[in-house]
């Protein structure tokens, strides 16, 4: 008989869950593993709040397993070590994203890509190696191998630090891995929300010309005042993109709603790469022949190994690149959810764990 | 007024156009410019038939201009050069491609990718810089500028090297341009026809293991014992298609009909990558997951440059590789297009220009 999540393990946890399928979250009672000799025992300061939460509330992957607590963007402070632990200490301050296992011996854990392991483990809603289901960080504590957590320095604010868990290394890994990481290259950007501000933000420290390219006109004050992007593309302005065609090095597509290839591919120069990290439900279509033509590429790309999650974070503390954020308490989580969907957020909502999420005696 | 084909140009020349989507060829009277100073006059001796020129003899891409004479797979004997060439002499073996004119300024054209040139002129079925429409290699000569003719190896057979001039170009520019020359990679070769069959043995050449994936169980006895595949997967079985999953570095895709991308993209290890060089009318269907969770990459091709060519043919008659071939004469050359319509072809016609064609 299965036990309750409350039973399985020996910590007490309390964090917020969907019970069934595209429920609003509600407060959940469930326990957390003790601390083994390789694991840190985290207390969670915040959460962000990652457009796949709310995908994985739906079940719109088919991945879910309920009751699902999301939440892969945490940032908490260690306060256990287990007796093996070598990177951290009590106090530290620490941050957790997509990941909390793998195999640690396929090509690719040997190669730092411990996210293309066969066998990982996700935050949330997947299968650990006891067979229990992993829950997320919208709860107050985290039990976690040391492999796969990093250091905040103590330049990043820890608020806005958690997006960069998942939404700074999607769009991070990729502009290195596509070399779109060189000054006075052009890149194109396109949609405007947790990631696509993010991309932005890491490709203008690294010098790149950024266009973002929107079907919101009114970002575009936004996007060139405030993130300074230096020029905007309305993508249904036909005007517009036929002026951009063939201009750009690069693209970095966010857009997860299904939408059209072909005038992406089309700014394009050749022999450059239009790079989707967004996760459509459905097929997008390609068009062959402008690949051919202009010996382009359409490739993806989806969060990276423990090592340059690392990298990338020190990065961004030593740019002082941070998110922008809306703080909100955990009772709002249920609202942000419906503004997350239409949208409705610059750029990125954060939980305040530590200060907002109490466990309470009535469910 | 304008001048009738025949009239264009100073000198003679014979050919067989199609002149409407039927696509059926009939004998042309038309003319070549005269040789500049920059150009090789040509006797066409062999003419490979390339899919290509079935899709557009039937307008299947919808830029057809009628009449028109296909063949960008040439092979013959320059017969006359002019003063500034310094690359080719009268009496030598010569090839031409996929296309006869470029820019020659602009960036691509700069770094020997003549083929990408926003401004390139392909050897048929394009606008000369003079407002003439070309005419291709189904035909008794030609004439080209030098820098867009390569010199034809010796040691190379010029009925079944002339397939090379399109089809072996078309797979090992992107082999070189997408890294799949790593000897002990694995390489999978979607579809075995003019393309398939000579990314095989480019491919076993590099020292890979080469796959092919067919719908065709029929041809896995000749992929595996005369073309030298190691191994043959049929793309309907679904048994054959689940043990072979994340097993493949690269995928060449040939296959010009439209198809579903997502089997082949499960073939691929992580970071791996497929690129098609087929030219279906349609768009195709591209799943997001698989790519975005093994980091892969879809990518186009078209053809190579100039200096490429070159460099790949010298490769093939090192290697000796040529195309399995079929010769027919002109006259058959409406059969062959509709034996290519169903595929039924070992695995490239190539006309016999020089003893069929006459005035």
């Amino acid at each position: 008989m299965l036990k309750n999540p409350e039973e399985e393990h020996p910590k007490k946890a309390f964090g917020w869950a969907a019970r069934v399928q595209s429920e609003v979250l509600s407060p959940f009672k469930f326990s957390r593993r003790a601390t083994g000799e390789k694991d840190v025992a985290v207390k969670v300061l915040y959460c962000g709040i990652c457009h796949s939460d709310v995908h994985m509330i739906n079940n719109d992957w088919g991945l879910s397993y309920y009751p699902l607590v999301p939440g892969h963007e945490i940032v908490g402070e260690v306060n256990e070590v287990g007796s093996k632990v070598e990177k951290f200490r009590v106090g530290d301050k620490i941050g957790v994203g997509f990941i909390v296992g793998s195999c640690r011996s396929c090509e690719n854990c040997a190669n730092n890509l411990e996210n293309y392991c066969p066998n990982y483990i996700l935050t949330y809603s997947s299968k650990d190696y006891d067979g229990t289901i992993t829950y997320g960080g919208y709860s107050d504590i985290l039990v976690v191998n040391e492999h796969f957590v990093v250091h905040i320095p103590e330049k990043l604010p820890l608020d806005a630090a958690a997006p960069l868990l998942c939404a700074g290394i999607t769009v991070y890994s990729p502009l290195r891995y596509f070399e779109l990481d060189k000054p006075g290259l052009h890149l194109g950007v396109v949609g405007l929300g947790g990631l696509g501000h993010t991309a932005v933000k890491f490709a203008k420290v690294m010098g790149v010309k950024v266009t973002v390219i929107s079907t919101s006109p009114h970002k575009k004050k936004e996007a060139m005042e405030n993130l300074g992007a230096n020029s905007f593309l309305v993508s249904y302005e036909q005007d517009q993109l036929e002026a951009a065609m063939g201009t750009m090095d690069g693209i970095i597509d966010t857009v997860s709603a299904p939408h059209s290839l072909l005038p992406l591919i089309g700014l394009l120069k050749s022999h450059a790469k239009l790079i989707l990290v967004g996760l459509p439900d459905k097929p997008l279509e390609l068009p062959v022949f402008p690949l051919i033509l202009g010996r382009k590429a359409v490739a993806a790309s989806c969060i990276e190994g423990m090592q340059e999650t690392q990298e990338m974070i020190n990065f961004a503390a030593q740019h002082d690149l941070k998110p922008d954020i809306e703080v909100i308490p955990v009772d709002y989580v249920n609202t942000a959810m419906e503004r997350l969907a239409k949208g409705d957020v610059k750029y990125r909502f954060v939980i305040d764990i530590e200060n907002t999420l109490k466990a309470t005696s009535e469910l | 007024m304008s001048k009738s084909p025949e009239e264009e140009h100073p000198q003679k020349a014979l050919g067989w156009a199609a002149r409407d989507n039927s696509g059926t060829l009939s004998p042309f009277h038309f003319s070549r410019r005269e040789n500049g100073d920059d150009d090789v006059t040509i006797k066409i001796l062999y003419c490979g038939v390339c899919h290509s020129d079935l899709h557009t003899v039937r307008n299947d891409w919808g830029f057809t201009r009628y009449p028109v004479v296909p063949g960008h797979e040439i092979v013959g004997v320059a017969t006359k050069v002019g003063n500034n060439v310094t690359k080719f002499k009268a009496g030598g073996r010569v090839g031409v491609g996929v296309m006869v004119g470029s820019c020659k300024t602009c960036e691509c054209c700069q770094q020997d990718l003549e083929n990408y040139c926003p401004r390139v002129i392909f050897t048929y079925n394009s606008h000369n810089p003079d407002g003439t429409i070309n005419y291709g290699g189904y035909s008794d000569m030609i004439v080209v500028d030098q820098r867009y003719v390569v010199r034809f190896p010796d040691n190379l057979p010029m009925d079944a090297g002339a397939p090379l001039l399109c089809a072996g170009i078309t797979v090992y520019s992107p082999m070189k341009y997408y890294g799949m020359t790593e000897a002990g990679k694995h390489l999978g070769v979607a579809g075995l026809g003019g393309l398939g069959h000579v990314a095989v043995k480019i491919g076993k050449a590099f020292g890979l293991k080469v796959t092919v994936i067919s719908s065709s169980p029929s041809k896995e006895s000749e992929a595996i014992n005369r073309l030298g595949a190691d191994s043959f997967l049929v793309s309907s079985d679904p048994s054959k298609m689940k043990s072979a999953i994340g097993t493949m570095d690269y995928i060449i895709d040939t296959v010009s009909a439209v198809h579903p991308l997502l089997p082949l993209l499960t073939l691929l290890k992580v970071n791996g990558k497929l690129v098609t060089v087929g030219l279906p009318n349609k768009p195709l269907e591209l799943p997001i997951f698989p790519l975005v969770l093994g980091r892969k990459l879809v990518g186009g091709s078209d053809v190579g440059g100039m200096k490429e060519t070159q460099e790949m043919l010298d490769f093939c008659a090192k290697h000796n590789i040529s195309a399995d071939i079929e010769l027919i004469r002109i006259d058959d050359i409406n059969t062959a297009m509709e034996r290519l319509a169903k595929s039924d072809v070992r695995y490239r016609f190539v006309i016999d220009v020089a003893n069929s064609l006459s005035q």
